[in-house]
């Protein structure tokens, strides 16, 4: 048993929806009580669908546990065909239909329905919503792609893109940007999926010559069923910043058997040169904190490092099945990788690192707006400020002008404000006027918790002189923090009873090596 | 459907208190007893809300709640495994080390409920059983209390009920000397709450107790001399304890406008003897202000059709206040469960012949409400969308539950919460067709 306030991932056949509703021509019976039917709004809401999902739940009562609940199943199945027609079916049981073991798959089989029907297992108290996804796409195509066609017709020019999903973080936008990258190399797509897909698509998989795996963590089982059993290899590099774009265009110019230089010449984006720029000066070693689910957090440490030149702090994911490769990439960069789903964990993390810029979840957004720290947000879960209007890619050279800007922009704002602090004393400004994008409340006058996370680490038997003080005070608000930290502990350390401005300057000369 | 606005009932009609309803089964499209804990959780202070299930009611919880915006809320789940269920982890010891943890952590908290869900429901979880034990084992600082919000036995605001109930059991009774005590039952927003103990204590009557009390540690205290005056019509179970420990309940139509916040109060009035005229000077300014703040959304709802689908159960309260006091035309009104006892006031105020319904098939409910296509529907977060880009206007029905909409003072915001969709729609015209 286990103590949840908040998180990350919902239960697997939340995954199981995030598929069907990305699907087109799908219905998922999923046996499950009413208040299940919450799911429906993360779609309706969150993603602004316009439909409601292709899901109909059996919603058994308490005096229906004593009856026939398994006859309910088979006439919500039965009733579900009826009114929508799908081509295709996938049944499954939530957390608490786990418990009354009625086999929707057995019963929706008896039914001998003329379509497919694809029984789901996705254990409730055991996996989450990434692996619920994964494994209903897989279970898909395992069902539907037919595995009988001719090899030797495919165009070894075509693809298929497999991963993205509804409630997926930035997949529409993505989706389109290697759609168009994959064109300018000559590579068409056959199909995409599960985004948009159909049954009937999906039968058609085996017709391209390899699979482009945009989100491992819903796309890389079906891609390596889809290996082994039609023979399409698959793409590994996950196309997000420039480098990795760069690479991606190699693996699948090579797996394609096109040349993939001109468009590496031809193609370019501006994230190089603008952050080349010496504008960009500033950003030099910036500590930045990184946590989000795999895909997303590991892209973002090799843009963090090789494309911004920030130093990364702190590395981390609640994706359980990706910890192997978070913990080499941490490894790599000298951090042990955080592997946790109790955001409080991630929470004490950033305060022990005291980063300068948080890449998270939202929840990482608001732990940054209760620390005062810029932030910008890389992964899901998703909110609704992740669904924006305009086209917003992360993936491909227009996904790395889009990440230079989101990443950047908190930073310069983090800047602007530390010149509207040393103007402070001038009249048109004034202490608690709120900094511009850390929401509409006035900002505490230090965050709360660095001082706490300083008084545990090296318990202050020194004090403060008013003049050192206010000198720390002109330190802009985000490295504060640090400089606290360090002066303090330089302090205790060399037996400091009172730290003056000379300490403050002597900490600052012994932490600078 | 072309009923005749009717602005007031005559003595002889009985509006809609024989009225059957329309009952169907099918998928119900509703939320369990767990979110309740969404405004439960605010109401009470120092009260914690552990829910003992699954992933999927930790899920739903933040996801109705939204709950990132605090930095920790109180509420959480205890989040049963494998190991819970396989028997490997003895699952009351498990529970014991959640709840020190938590306690542990969290030494403001006085009052812990654990709340019960489908997944704990169906392996016969004790918890009842569980609050006795870990309440001996936290009493002083501590008491725990249990009560179910699962959604196969409770649906969305009965989570409430369940945990009304569950203090209300845990009350004291009345000693031999009580004074007449007036309970007002059902959470409402502070500036509800005191907006109404204002208006009693104008009228003369002071022992006021609200069920629930906005701290966790005041002591409750019921019996013959307790009556009681419901503010939500969800609360069946609550009153069921109520009565059987000797307390009255006061009938009255629910507080929603100008003249269902005067029915109601009135009630009470007169159950502690307020003379009529003590009771027009204490509301009539009240009920002025009520009707000026309403007088320009019900320019623009006259005459308009309003379709509900369950949710709450405040839907007959809601329907009576449209039509009575707006001037709205009824299409259907749907709610989870019908209180025909608590909601007799309530019914005997709607146009006799109104659709009612209970329960839910929500396909052929959406059929009927396509069919019927009126001005306005009232329906929950996961259609609310689709039936927009259908192009039917909506309201979401959860915002009538979190906004502060009882009493004199909040008609006017009650009826712009209908005005507000009809006007959007207005302002952005055409733009939605190409």
């Amino acid at each position: 048993m286990q103590l949840t306030v908040w998180t990350y991932e919902g239960p697997p056949h939340v995954g199981a929806m995030r598929i069907a509703t990305a699907m087109k021509g799908l219905h998922y019976v999923l046996h499950a009580p009413q208040g299940d039917t919450y799911a429906d709004l993360l779609f309706t809401m969150i993603e602004r669908r316009s439909a409601r999902p292709p899901v109909t739940y059996t919603t058994f009562q308490a005096r229906d546990l004593g009856g026939d609940t398994a006859e309910l199943f088979k006439r919500s199945a039965f009733d579900a065909y009826e009114r929508f027609m799908p081509e295709a079916m996938i049944v499954g049981a939530s957390c608490t239909a786990e418990l009354i073991q009625d086999d929707p798959g057995g019963l929706a089989k008896a039914l001998a329905l003329p379509i497919p029907v694809i029984p789901l297992e996705l254990p409730s108290y055991q996996k989450k919503e990434n692996w619920g996804a994964a494994e209903t796409f897989y279970r898909i195509v395992r069902e539907l792609a037919r595995s009988d066609g001719d090899r030797t017709k495919r165009d070894p020019k075509s693809c298929n893109i497999l991963g993205p999903a509804a409630l997926g973080f930035r997949h529409r936008d993505d989706v389109l940007e290697i759609k168009r990258l994959l064109g300018a190399l000559g590579i068409s797509v056959n199909v995409v999926a599960p985004l948009d897909a159909r049954p009937s698509d999906i039968a058609r998989l085996g017709d391209a010559a390899f699979n482009v795996v945009l989100y491992p963590e819903i796309a890389e089982p079906a891609a390596r069923y889809l290996t082994k059993a039609l023979g399409q290899p698959m793409t590994t590099i996950v196309p997000i910043g420039v480098g990795a774009t760069r690479d991606f265009i190699r693996e699948v110019a090579e797996l394609a058997g096109v040349d993939p230089d001109p468009v590496l010449k031809d193609r370019m984006s501006r994230l190089p040169w603008y952050s080349a720029s010496v504008d960009s000066t500033y950003l030099t070693g910036k500590r930045v904190f990184i946590f989000g689910d795999a895909t997303h957090a590991l892209a973002a440490a090799r843009i963090a490092k090789q494309e911004l030149g920030f130093d990364v702090v702190g590395l981390g994911t609640f994706s359980r099945e990706f910890a192997r490769p978070m913990r080499e990439a941490a490894t790599a960069l000298g951090l042990e990788a955080l592997i946790t789903d109790d955001y409080l964990d991630v929470e004490k993390a950033i305060q022990e690192a005291q980063p300068e810029l948080i890449l998270g979840t939202q929840m990482e957004r608001h732990i940054a707006k209760r620390m005062g720290l810029p932030c910008a947000v890389i992964s899901a879960p998703v909110h609704v400020q992740d669904f924006p209007a305009r086209h917003s890619p992360q993936m491909g050279f227009e996904g790395a002008n889009v990440i230079f800007d989101t990443w950047v922009h908190p930073l310069m704002m983090g800047l602007e404000e530390h010149l509207l602090a040393m103007f402070r004393n001038d009249h048109e400004f004034h202490d608690s006027a709120a900094p511009s994008h850390l929401g509409h409340a006035p900002r505490a006058p230090e965050p709360e918790q660095v001082q706490q996370v300083v008084s545990e680490k090296a318990p202050v038997v020194t004090g403060w002189a008013v003049d050192a003080e206010k000198e720390l005070n002109k330190i802009p608000f985000f490295v504060r923090g640090k400089a606290r930290r360090n002066t303090e502990r330089f302090a205790a350390e060399h037996g400091v009873h009172l730290i003056t401005i000379e300490t403050l300057y002597d900490a600052k000369a012994h932490f600078s090596r | 459907m072309n009923l005749p606005f009717r602005p007031s009932q005559n003595g002889n009609d009985r509006g809609c208190t024989d009225q059957q309803t329309l009952k169907q089964r099918g998928q119900h499209e509703v939320f369990c007893g767990l979110t309740s804990i969404v405004w439960l959780h605010r109401k009470i202070e120092n009260a914690f809300f552990l829910v003992v299930g699954s992933r999927t009611c930790a899920h739903l919880i933040q996801s109705a709640a939204g709950v990132m915006i605090f930095a920790e809320p109180r509420f959480g789940t205890a989040i049963i495994d494998e190991r819970d269920l396989a028997g490997l982890a003895d699952i009351d010891d498990e529970l014991d080390s959640v709840v020190g943890r938590l306690l542990e952590r969290r030494p403001d908290i006085e009052l812990l409920f654990l709340v019960g869900s489908c997944p704990s429901e169906v392996i016969k979880l004790d918890l009842k059983r569980a609050a006795q034990r870990l309440s001996k084992l936290h009493t002083p600082k501590v008491r725990v209390l249990n009560y179910s919000g699962s959604g196969i036995e409770t649906t969305f605001t009965q989570g409430e009920d369940a945990c009304l109930a569950a203090l209300a059991s845990d009350a004291q009774k009345e000693t031999v000397d009580a004074a007449d005590q007036l309970l007002v039952v059902g959470a409402l927003a502070d500036v509800v709450e005191d907006q109404f103990r204002r208006l009693f204590t104008d009228m003369g009557i002071n022992n006021v107790t609200f069920l629930p009390a906005k701290k966790a540690n005041v002591p409750l205290v019921i019996g013959p001399k307790t009556k009681y005056l419901l503010a939500q019509p969800f609360l069946g179970d609550t009153a069921r304890v109520l009565e059987d420990r000797g307390a009255k309940r006061i009938a009255a139509a629910f507080p929603l406008g100008a003249e269902g916040t005067t029915a109601w109060l009135k009630a009470a009035a007169q159950s502690f003897a307020v003379s009529a005229e003590k009771f027009e000077s204490v509301t009539s300014a009240g009920h002025r202000r009520a009707l000026i703040a309403m007088e320009a959304h019900r320019d623009a709802l006259q005459g308009k059709r309003i379709f509900f689908f369950p949710d709450s159960q405040l839907e007959i309260p809601l329907a009576r206040y449209v039509s009575e006091e707006l001037g709205m035309r009824l299409v259907e009104v749907g709610t989870p469960y019908l209180h025909r006892a608590h909601l007799s006031e309530d019914l005997a105020r709607l146009p006799s012949g109104t659709l009612l319904s209970e329960g839910q098939d929500v396909e052929r409910q959406l059929d009927r409400c396509r069919a019927e296509d009126p001005d306005l529907v009232v329906c929950g977060l996961g259609l609310a969308n689709p039936l927009e880009a259908e192009g039917m206007t909506t309201k979401w029905s959860i915002e009538l539950v979190f906004t502060p909409i009882q009493g004199y003072d909040q008609a006017g915001d009650l009826a712009r919460l209908f005005s507000r969709p009809l006007d959007r729609r207005t302002r952005l015209g055409g733009l939605l067709c190409n």
